[in-house]
C-alpha cells in the first residue's frame, strides 16, 4: 500500500495563485475537482483516453488525469473555468453554443481547452489536422461533426 | 430539408437557437453527477468480483474496517430480502430480487466485475486501499459467455430458479426444466409455409453480434445524504429520477415519499442510465455513517459492469417472387441477457420486418442469460442487431435478383394501412417517402471512383415512446414564463421543449426559462428514453400553452369587462372588441403579465401527457468506404443519413442527435465489441481497447431531414434520437461487400475480422 503523505502544492490556475494541501497521491484533476472545487475539467477514465479532463500546463495541453499534482509546483495552468475572459466568450465558446457543438456536454471543456492549444499552435487548422489533433478528445453525443465545424469556424473568426 | 406541403408556418419551431443551458456548458459550470460539491463527504468504492461465476463462501471485512479513514462497509446483507415481482424501469421492467443481486451479489457472483463490497472512507485513495483489505473467498464455477452455447442443455445454469417462460404458440420449447433461456417469444402472421411456397428464390443466412457499450463519457455517479429523520436525498446522473426513486425506495424498503432524487446534469445515458448501480450503495453507506457519500464508477468498472446491449445470434430466411415482392420472412432472434434475463429481444423480434409490409411472416426470440454484464437499454435497444439481419440478407436478394436494392425496398415499403408484424395497422408513416428520398439522393446516384471502395444502403426503424410526462408553468410579471420539468435534459430538451412553449404562446425562446428539477418538486414523470422526450414533454409543453392564453384571455376579458368569446389570442397578443371610443383593444403578453398580479393574481399552471400517439421512425443511411486490403481496415469516405424526423422542433440538435446514433452505429459496425479471455474475463475494459469512434475515423456525416409530421402530436413531432444507430451496421456490411467482395456475417467488422475473410489461409 502507498503511504498517503500530505503536501503543500501551490500553482497559478485561471491566472490567480492558489495554494491547497495534497495527497501525495492526488492527480491534477483530482485535486483541481476535490480539493480547489475547480470541477470544469471532468474524470471521463482516468487513464488519458478520453481527453474529458484536458487542461493547458505551462503552455501545454495535457491529461490532467495523467499528472501528479505534486508536479504542478510553481505551473500555469488553465481549465474551461478560465477560458472566457470577464464577460467575453472565448471565440471557440461562442462557436460551440452557434454551431450546436455540443449534446450532453461532459466532453465539452475537454474538447474546448484542447481546440484552443491547437488553435495557439496553428491557427489555420485543415479538417483533417483537427479530425486528428482532437482524435484525443472522445465525444459519445455529436459524431463530432459539429464540433470539427465549430472549430473551423472559431479558427476563420480568430483570424479575421 | 424536405418538407411536406402540409407544413404549417412557425416562428420558434425549426429555428436554430442558442440553447438554454448552453453558457454553463461551455464555461465549465454545469454541474454533472460527480460535480456535486457537500460538505463532510465521504467517498465510496466497490469491490469486484474477479471471477465470472463463483459462489461467494466467506467476506470477511475485519481488516479493511480496522484502516484508519475507513467509516463503514456495505454489502448484500446490508438491503431488505426482496420478493420476486416486476419493477417498471420505464423501458423494461426488472425483477427486485435480480436488481438488488446486480447492485451487490448475493450468494453467486454472475459475471467479471460484479460487485461484492463496497467501502466508504474520508478519501478517495483510502477508501480504494481498503478494497484490497477485504477478503473474499471464493468458490469459482464453470462459466458460459456466448449465447449459442448458453442455451444448450448442458451448458453451466447461470440462475437455479430460471425455467423459460414460452411465449411461443406451437413451440415445443421445455417449460420445466432448470435453463439459461429465460423466454421463448413468437409473432406470427400470414401462412408461413404457403408464403415459402410462393417464393421463386429463398436466401437464408446467420449473423453475429457483439456486445457494444453505450460508452457515455460521464461515469455512471451517486452520491446520498440519509438523514437521521429518515428523509433520504440523492444526487445523480440518470435518464430518470422518478424511476431512480421508485428502485431505490423498492431496494432500501421505504416509502417513495422519503426519497427525494436530485437530477445532475447528465454526461450521456443511450439508455445506460436508467438503472441503479450505486445509488442504493451510497444509500446504505450514508445510512450508517451519518455522512453524505459520494460515489463514481472508475472505467473499467463501467465496461465490465454496467450495461452494454445484447451479443446475438441471429437467422433470416426470406422468400421472394422474382418481381422482388417478398412473400415470406422467418426471423430467428438469440439475445444474451448477461447475468440476469431482460434482454431487448422482444424490441428487436417487433423490429426486424418492420420498414415491410410481408403477408406471411414468423420472428422467434430468446433472451438468455449468460455470464456478462446484465445487458441495458442502447439506443434502439435491440433494433440493430435484428435488423442488421434483414438488411444483409436483402442486399443478397437484390444482387440475385438483379435488383436496384431501393427498388427492392420500395417494393415492399410499409405503408398507412398496412400492418405491423404483430397485426396491427399503421398510422401515417415515412418508410416509403424515406426510401424515395434516398433513392434520389445525389450521394446515391454519383459515381464512387477508387480501388477497393464500395457503396452500401440500408433501411432502419424505431417505435419511439410516448409515456407519461408532467410539467407546470408560470408567467412571471416581466412577461416570461418558467417551464418545470421533470424529464432529463440528455442532449437539447430544455431547448426543444422551451420552443414548443413558446411557439404555442407566440412568444420568442428567450421569454421561456426551462429549469429540470427534483422528483419533489414537479408531477411524475417518466424516463428520458425511447426518444420521447421531445414527443410527451412538448405535448405537456403545448397543453401548458393552451392553458395560459386561455386564462389570459379570460383575464383580459374581464380587464376590459367584455364577453369571453370576444377575446382572441395569437401570437403572443391578445385582442378585444373596440373600446367605446372606436379604439382597438389590444395587449401583448409582456403587457397583461405585468398586470397580472394586481388583477387577480399571477398565472400557474400544470399538465400531464399520457398519450401514446408517437409516430413512428423511419431512417436509410448511404455509406462510401474503402477498404485497405494489407491491414483490413474501413476507412469510411462519405455518409449520409436521412430520416423521417416528423417536424424538426431545432434542427441542429435533430441533425445532431442524427450524427451521434449514426457514429455510435459505425463504432458498432466496425470496432466495438468485448473480448473475453477463456476464464470469462472482459480483457478490453478501458477506452483504448474498447474503440469507440474517435474524430479521426469519421467524415462529415451529411444528414437529410424529411418531415412527414406525425398526426398525433400538435407540432407534428416523431421523436428522432434512437433510429440512426439502426442503418449503419448493414449499410457498412453491404458496402464491403461492394468493395471487396467479401460478405461478412459477424459483426464487428473489425481489421482482424476482414483479414481473416481476405487473407489466404494458412491450412488451405
Amino acid at each position: 500500500m502507498t503511504t498517503d503523505e500530505r503536501i503543500v502544492v501551490t500553482s497559478t490556475i485561471n491566472g490567480e495563485e492558489r495554494q491547497w494541501l495534497s495527497s501525495s497521491r492526488d492527480s491534477l484533476l483530482e485535486a483541481l475537482r476535490e480539493r480547489l472545487g475547480l470541477t470544469g475539467a471532468k474524470e471521463g477514465c482516468n487513464n488519458g483516453n478520453c481527453g474529458a479532463c484536458s487542461v493547458i500546463m505551462n503552455g501545454r495541453l495535457v491529461n490532467s488525469c495523467l499528472v501528479m499534482a505534486a508536479e504542478c509546483e510553481g505551473a500555469e495552468i488553465t481549465t474551461i473555468e478560465g477560458m472566457a475572459q470577464g464577460e467575453e466568450l472565448h471565440p471557440l465558446q461562442t462557436a460551440f453554443l452557434e454551431e450546436a457543438a455540443l449534446q450532453c456536454g461532459i466532453c465539452t471543456p475537454g474538447f474546448l481547452i484542447s481546440s484552443k492549444a491547437l488553435l495557439e499552435w496553428k491557427p489555420d487548422p485543415s479538417e483533417e489536422e483537427i479530425r486528428f489533433w482532437l482524435a484525443g478528445n472522445l465525444c459519445r453525443c455529436t459524431g463530432y461533426d459539429k464540433i470539427i465545424r465549430a472549430v473551423e469556424k472559431a479558427a476563420e473568426e480568430m483570424r479575421s | 430539408m424536405v418538407a411536406t406541403p402540409e407544413k404549417p408556418e412557425y416562428k420558434v419551431i425549426g429555428t436554430r437557437p442558442v440553447r438554454p443551458d448552453g453558457m454553463d456548458k461551455v464555461t465549465g459550470r454545469a454541474e454533472f453527477g460527480a460535480d456535486v460539491k457537500l460538505e463532510n463527504v465521504l467517498y465510496g468504492a466497490v469491490l469486484r468480483s474477479p471471477h465470472a461465476h463463483a459462489r461467494i463462501k466467506r467476506i470477511d471485512t475485519s481488516k479493511a474496517e480496522a484502516l484508519p479513514g475507513v467509516k463503514a462497509i456495505a454489502t448484500h446483507d446490508d438491503f431488505p430480502k426482496q420478493e420476486t415481482g416486476s419493477l417498471d424501469l420505464g423501458e423494461g421492467s426488472a425483477n427486485p430480487v435480480w436488481l438488488v443481486e446486480n447492485v451487490l451479489a448475493g450468494a453467486k457472483t454472475l459475471y467479471h466485475g460484479h460487485a461484492v463490497a463496497a467501502v466508504a472512507a474520508i478519501d478517495q485513495h483510502i477508501a480504494e486501499d481498503a478494497l484490497a483489505l477485504i477478503e473474499v473467498e471464493y468458490e469459482v464455477l464453470p462459466h458460459v459467455i456466448d449465447v449459442r452455447e448458453a442455451m444448450l442443455p448442458n451448458a453451466p445454469v447461470i440462475l437455479d430458479d430460471l425455467r423459460t417462460n414460452v411465449r411461443a404458440k406451437g413451440a415445443d420449447t421445455p417449460k420445466d426444466v432448470p435453463t439459461n433461456i429465460a423466454l421463448h417469444m413468437r409473432i406470427e402472421k400470414g401462412d408461413i409455409a404457403q408464403g415459402f411456397e410462393e417464393a421463386d428464390v429463398i436466401v437464408e443466412r446467420e449473423y453475429t453480434t457483439s456486445q457494444a457499450h453505450q460508452g457515455y463519457i460521464e461515469p455512471q455517479n451517486g452520491t446520498a445524504f440519509w438523514s437521521r429523520d429518515g428523509h433520504l436525498t440523492i444526487w445523480c446522473s440518470t435518464q430518470g429520477t422518478f424511476s431512480i426513486r421508485n428502485q431505490c425506495a423498492t431496494l432500501l424498503g421505504i416509502p417513495e415519499s422519503r426519497i427525494k432524487v436530485v437530477p445532475m446534469e447528465i454526461g450521456g445515458g443511450f439508455g445506460g442510465k436508467l438503472t441503479v448501480y450505486l445509488e442504493p450503495i451510497a444509500a446504505v453507506l450514508s445510512k450508517k455513517t451519518n455522512r453524505p457519500v459520494k460515489m463514481w464508477m472508475p472505467r473499467a468498472d463501467i465496461i465490465r459492469a454496467t450495461g452494454p446491449t445484447s451479443a446475438t445470434h441471429n437467422r433470416v430466411k426470406i422468400g421472394v417472387k422474382r418481381d422482388g415482392t417478398i412473400t415470406a420472412a422467418e426471423v430467428n432472434l438469440a439475445y444474451a441477457a448477461g447475468a440476469f434475463p431482460g434482454s431487448p429481444v422482444g424490441a428487436g423480434a417487433q423490429c426486424a420486418l418492420a420498414p415491410y409490409d410481408i403477408a406471411n411472416q414468423r420472428i422467434d426470440g430468446f433472451d438468455v442469460v449468460t455470464n456478462t454484464p446484465k445487458t441495458q437499454a442502447y439506443r434502439a435497444p435491440g433494433a440493430p442487431a435484428s435488423e442488421h439481419a434483414v438488411e444483409a440478407t436483402l442486399d443478397e436478394i437484390a444482387e440475385q435478383l438483379n435488383m436496384d436494392p431501393m427498388d427492392l425496398r420500395l417494393k415492399n415499403a410499409a405503408k398507412e394501412g398496412g400492418t405491423n408484424s404483430a397485426g396491427q395497422p399503421w398510422p401515417r408513416i415515412g418508410a416509403e417517402a424515406v426510401m424515395q428520398a434516398v433513392k434520389n439522393h445525389p450521394h446515391y446516384t454519383s459515381e464512387l471512383h477508387g480501388d477497393d471502395t464500395g457503396r452500401g444502403v440500408a433501411l432502419g426503424f424505431w417505435f419511439n415512446g410516448g409515456m407519461e410526462s408532467s410539467s407546470s408553468a408560470t408567467v412571471n410579471s416581466d412577461g416570461t414564463v418558467s417551464l418545470i420539468l421533470g424529464s432529463m435534459d440528455i442532449g437539447g430538451s430544455r431547448a426543444s421543449l422551451a420552443m414548443q412553449l413558446a411557439e404555442t404562446l407566440g412568444l420568442t425562446m428567450d421569454d421561456v426559462n426551462p429549469h429540470f428539477v427534483d422528483t419533489d418538486s414537479v408531477g411524475w414523470n417518466a424516463v428520458t428514453a425511447g426518444s420521447r422526450t421531445t414527443f410527451a414533454g412538448g405535448w405537456v409543453a403545448y397543453d401548458l400553452g393552451e392553458e395560459i392564453k386561455k386564462q389570459v384571455t379570460a383575464r383580459a376579458a374581464r380587464m376590459w369587462d367584455v364577453e369571453l368569446d370576444q377575446v382572441t389570442y395569437e401570437d403572443g397578443k391578445i385582442t378585444g372588441p373596440d373600446d367605446a371610443e372606436g379604439k382597438p383593444r389590444s395587449m401583448t403578453f409582456k403587457e397583461i403579465a405585468k398586470q397580472l398580479q394586481r388583477t387577480g393574481g399571477l398565472i400557474a399552471v400544470s399538465a400531464t401527457s399520457r398519450r401514446n400517439t408517437q409516430g413512428a421512425a423511419y431512417a436509410g443511411h448511404i455509406v462510401d468506404l474503402k477498404v485497405d486490403r494489407e491491414t483490413g481496415k474501413v476507412a469510411i469516405l462519405r455518409y449520409t443519413a436521412i430520416q423521417d424526423v416528423g417536424t424538426a422542433i431545432h434542427p441542429s440538435y435533430v441533425e445532431g442527435q442524427i450524427q451521434g446514433g449514426a457514429a455510435q452505429g459505425v463504432g458498432m459496425a466496425l470496432n466495438e465489441e468485448y473480448y473475453y479471455d477463456a476464464e470469462g474475463h472482459v480483457v478490453n475494459a478501458s477506452l483504448l481497447d474498447y474503440r469507440m469512434p474517435v474524430a479521426n475515423d469519421l467524415p462529415m456525416i451529411e444528414t437529410e431531414l424529411v418531415e412527414v409530421p406525425n398526426p398525433g402530436h400538435p407540432f407534428g413531432v416523431r421523436g428522432v434520437g434512437e433510429v440512426p444507430i439502426v442503418p449503419p451496421m448493414p449499410a457498412i456490411r453491404n458496402a464491403i461487400y461492394d468493395a471487396i467482395g467479401v460478405r461478412l456475417y459477424a459483426t464487428p467488422m473489425s481489421p482482424r475480422r476482414i483479414l481473416e475473410e481476405t487473407l489466404p489461409r494458412e491450412d488451405a
